[in-house]
């Protein structure tokens, strides 16, 4: 014969003596390792453990400010500890849920998971074929059992058995006494229970992680006076969160206009209801070109839903409106919101409202002749102790506006992004924007400034804050949910539960019987005690059963 | 018309009513509880045999009342009637409860009369509604396992705690609430998680004395305690009927969320806390099927688990500034 061509080369006098058994040695002690990993990963207690892990990575989230939830409260941090804040910025204390440390411990528990419960799964389909155990030799041994003559024959006592146990999976045997045998399982939801349960945790995770990635959150702000805001470009946000896997060019396309804030407040301030009267073209309005709007109102707890798309109303403020005629007799009027700093809720407001004198076109003559009204700003003013503006409630009940009129340089041509609600205090600082004049005014009321120059405060438009959410993952976040509970409660609630019965023709007597029962519960401390009772109460009773 | 203050009134006498009861019931329910010991001590040193020790061990039976003095209840010196005077002291505690829990049910129900609204607005109103739950679960609980009885001046005493705390710093007037409250949701979700707190509670209660048994530390405590098989039994299937309802309560909070925060789970304080609570009480089933893990080990994890419920409702309302905190204080 000649030699197979596919035989291993053979070079025993290329290597040294000592390596060929070194050479599966690595391989094998790599195996080993993976696989004890594996194993140690899969068990009870490293689940235990990741769980307790996770319970504690999770709680600094609630100690510590968050950044993600509220950016200022972190800077109050850096400000009252100085020394500490480093530190727990440097652990990812202020941004715990998008930490690599809490994301390995719950990737860590979800493999843990699925390598605990996928075997368990196939064992139990395997189970579930089976028919129910055989009866053990001895039924005293067992937590439950109960025994007693019967004065029917055994056919008849297993005819009855049989309909207790309607609903129990069951097997009869016979035995080489000639004893018959029940052997009867119940409960087998719980296993299905806790795998729909533990699988629905991983759904979970993907739904999250689903609507991470292609999911966005915006905020903008929409003055209550018919202004429309188009969900067409993330150019169009005050604000914008885009998920990894969004870009900003393909937004879900529809149109909200916003007509009319209504807010109601009780006699102390306290709000009683928020919302806005919006009118909304759906992306397929848009695309058909359809040119009326839908009515319809959004409230807190009521969003309005479109295209995928969730529309809150978050917050709410004023814009005053202010008319600036210059001693030419030009005119321009503003109005842009001003955001409420007060946060007992009584929406006193600080603001911006910016003018560029019109005609002016000279670079060097627009940086002396641009104006702002600043100032502050309240619903209903009140004046305090030290004379300054407060506001005593959030509804229009007496607008009042402290306003410091800016005249200069306002930046706006530098060519760096500015707050609306503020002018830049390097220019103050510097000079190039000086105060011109100051004075409280209420709806109707000018201030001159010494170059003639007059600003009335024309009156007072609500704005609202709307978010714009659109999650594709929450859904299935949902659906998962519910299946998760489902699959808690069967596997909690439902018991595993075995009853055995053996019955045997007494000796010597044609009609009566010996009977055995036994049970037995499989889960932890179920309380099959009273359930067994009445089982064996019942096929123990002594005569008074008419069917057979 | 935004409040009735007459209704309101009544609602906090009846509240006042109910915490009288429940200090009542607690006075009973301690009578009860010690002269046990003084009956039990007598029969031990007659018969130094272990009394009640493993009355439920022998298997899968039914409990049994943990063993009380002998027969038709006279002591051998002194001829009390130990064992009827026990039995009815624990008789009256409970039938105060049960008074407690219809009284307590009244303040709920005309609290809620008054501001036209869902009673369950605020701390005081949760904490008020979740003692009364707790009452009631003990009172079921004690219909369904009469042997656990004598141990329920423990429950009583945390009750009564947060009770006076409700009606003091917690306490508000009656008051619509913010728009934010004004949904559905909050009958969904608050009753929900005040139910399995309440239940919670117990459980808590049930595993913290089973640690007190097994230690038998301190032993004054110890040795009058239903048997640590009841107490452990008790506080696993308490937990595992508020488990799901727990989950179930937090999911229908972030459906709630999603209607009105804008998204459905943000990390906000009150949700990180409820979701360490949640692991926690997974992590008491598993401990519970893992060998090692099943006895001590699982009743401090229980007893972690309601810490960490206990420390949302206080700290996390109090302390952090989060979006549950207009729950108001
Ligand atoms: C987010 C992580 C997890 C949570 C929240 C969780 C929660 C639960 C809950 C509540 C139960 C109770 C159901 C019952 O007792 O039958 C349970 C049961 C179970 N879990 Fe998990 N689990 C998690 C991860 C895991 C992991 C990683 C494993 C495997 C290593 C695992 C294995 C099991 C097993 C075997 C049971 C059945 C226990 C029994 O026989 O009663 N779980 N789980």
């Amino acid at each position: 014969m000649s030699s197979p061509p596919t035989a291993p080369p053979t070079p025993p006098q290329t290597s040294s003596g000592g390596e060929p058994p070194s050479r599966p040695g690595p391989f094998r002690a790599g195996a080993a390792l993976l696989r004890n990993t594996w194993r140690g990963l899969t068990s009870m207690r490293t689940a235990l453990v990741l769980l307790f892990l996770l319970a504690v990575a999770a709680l600094p989230g609630a100690l510590f400010p968050q950044r993600s939830l509220n950016a200022f409260l972190v800077d109050d941090f850096y400000a009252d500890y100085p020394a500490a804040a480093p530190i727990v910025e440097a652990l990812g204390g202020f941004e715990v849920f998008a930490s690599p440390w809490f994301a390995a411990i719950y990737l860590l528990l979800m493999i843990s998971l699925v390598g605990c419960v996928l075997p368990r799964s196939r064992e139990y389909w395997r189970g579930m074929r089976q028919p129910p155990v055989a009866i053990p030799r001895n039924l005293s041994r067992l937590p439950h059992h109960a025994s007693g003559a019967s004065v029917e024959a055994p056919e008849a006592v297993l005819g009855r058995a049989r309909t207790l146990l309607r609903g129990w999976r069951t097997v009869e045997r016979s035995e080489a006494d000639g004893s018959r045998t029940v052997s009867a399982e119940k409960g087998y939801l719980r296993e299905t229970g806790n795998l729909v349960f533990h699988l629905s945790l991983i759904g979970i995770l993907l739904g999250l992680a689903g609507g991470k990635m292609y999911g966005y959150e915006g905020d903008v702000i929409i003055r209550a006076d018919g202004t429309e805001f188009c969900n067409s470009s993330v150019l169009g946000y005050d604000t914008f969160r885009a998920g990894l896997r969004v870009d900003g060019t393909d937004l879900n396309q529809f149109c909200v206009r916003v007509d009319r804030f209504n807010g109601s407040w009780l006699p102390n301030g306290q709000p009683a209801t928020f919302g806005a009267d919006v009118a909304y073209q759906t992306g397929e309005d848009l695309r058909n070109g359809r040119t009326s709007w839908r009515p319809t109102d959004i409230s807190i707890n009521q969003p309005l839903r479109t295209d995928g798309d969730r529309i809150y109303l978050t917050g709410y403020g004023y814009a005053p409106e202010f008319t600036v005629t210059w001693p030419d007799g030009q005119s321009r009027t503003g109005e842009i919101q001003w955001r409420p700093v007060d946060l007992s809720g009584t929406q006193l407001s600080e603001g911006a409202t910016k003018f560029e004198r019109p005609g002016v076109t000279d670079p060097e003559a627009r940086r002396t002749t641009q104006l702002a009204v600043t100032g502050t700003f309240a619903p209903t003013g009140a004046i305090d102790q030290q004379g300054r503006l407060a506001s005593v409630h959030p509804d229009l009940r007496a607008p009042t506006a402290d306003v410091n009129v800016l005249l200069g340089d306002l930046g706006i041509d530098d060519g760096r992004g500015q707050s609306i609600f503020a002018v830049d205090q390097q220019k103050i600082d510097d000079g190039e924007l000086r105060s011109v004049a100051q004075d409280r005014l209420g709806i109707g009321d000018t201030v001159r400034l010494p170059d003639g120059t007059v600003v009335r405060f024309d009156g007072v438009t609500p704005w609202v804050n709307l978010q714009v959410g659109y999650d594709p993952g929450q859904v299935w976040v949902l659906v998962f949910s519910m299946l998760m509970v489902g699959g808690l409660s069967l596997s909690l609630l439902i018991k595993r539960r075995r009853f055995w019965v053996r019955v045997q023709a007494t000796d010597g007597d044609a009609t009566g019987s010996r009977v055995e029962l036994g049970g037995l519960a499989r889960t932890d401390r179920a309380g099959y005690g009273e359930e067994f009772d009445r089982l064996s109460a019942e096929l123990l009773a002594p005569t008074q059963n008419k069917d057979g | 018309m935004l409040v009735d203050p007459i209704t309101a009134m009544w609602s906090d006498r009846l509240f006042q009513a109910t915490l009288v009861v429940l200090l009542l019931a607690m006075v009973f329910t301690s009578l009860e509880y010690a002269s046990r010991r003084i009956a039990r001590s007598r029969r031990t040193s007659e018969a130094p045999v272990a009394v009640g020790a493993s009355a439920a061990e022998a298997g899968g039976a039914t409990e049994v009342a943990v063993v009380e003095p002998s027969p038709a209840g006279l002591t051998p010196d002194g001829g009390k009637p130990g064992r009827a005077r026990v039995d009815r002291y624990g008789r009256i505690g409970v039938s105060l409860m049960i008074l407690a829990v219809l009284l307590h049910l009244g303040s709920i129900v005309l609290r809620g009369l008054a501001a036209y609204r869902w009673p369950l607005g605020n701390m005081y109103e949760f904490v008020s509604a979740l003692c009364m739950l707790a009452v009631a679960a003990w009172l079921v609980l004690v219909y369904r396992h009469p042997a656990i009885r004598p141990a329920g001046v423990f429950v009583l005493t945390p009750v009564v705690l947060l009770m006076f705390l409700a009606g003091t710093v917690l306490y508000l007037d009656a008051a619509p609430v913010v728009p934010a409250l004004q949904s559905y949701w909050i009958i969904i979700h608050v009753t929900t998680i005040t139910l399995a707190s309440g239940m919670l509670l117990v459980s808590g209660v049930a595993s913290l004395l089973f640690i007190v048994k097994r230690s038998e530390k301190p032993a004054v405590l110890a040795t009058k305690l239903p048997s640590a098989e009841t107490l452990d039994r008790l506080a696993y299937r308490v937990t595992v009927l508020a488990f799901p309802l727990y989950t179930f309560a937090i999911i229908a909070g972030a459906a709630w969320a999603e209607a009105a925060w804008g998204r459905f789970w943000g990390w906000d304080p009150k949700e990180v806390v409820s979701f360490v609570a949640w692991v926690l009480y997974a992590a008491y089933l598993h401990a519970r099927a893992t060998a090692g893990w099943r006895t001590a080990r699982a009743a401090w994890i229980n007893t972690a688990g309601f810490a960490t419920i206990v420390f949302n409702l206080f700290f996390i309302n109090m302390v952090v500034a989060g979006l549950h905190s207009y729950a108001g204080v």
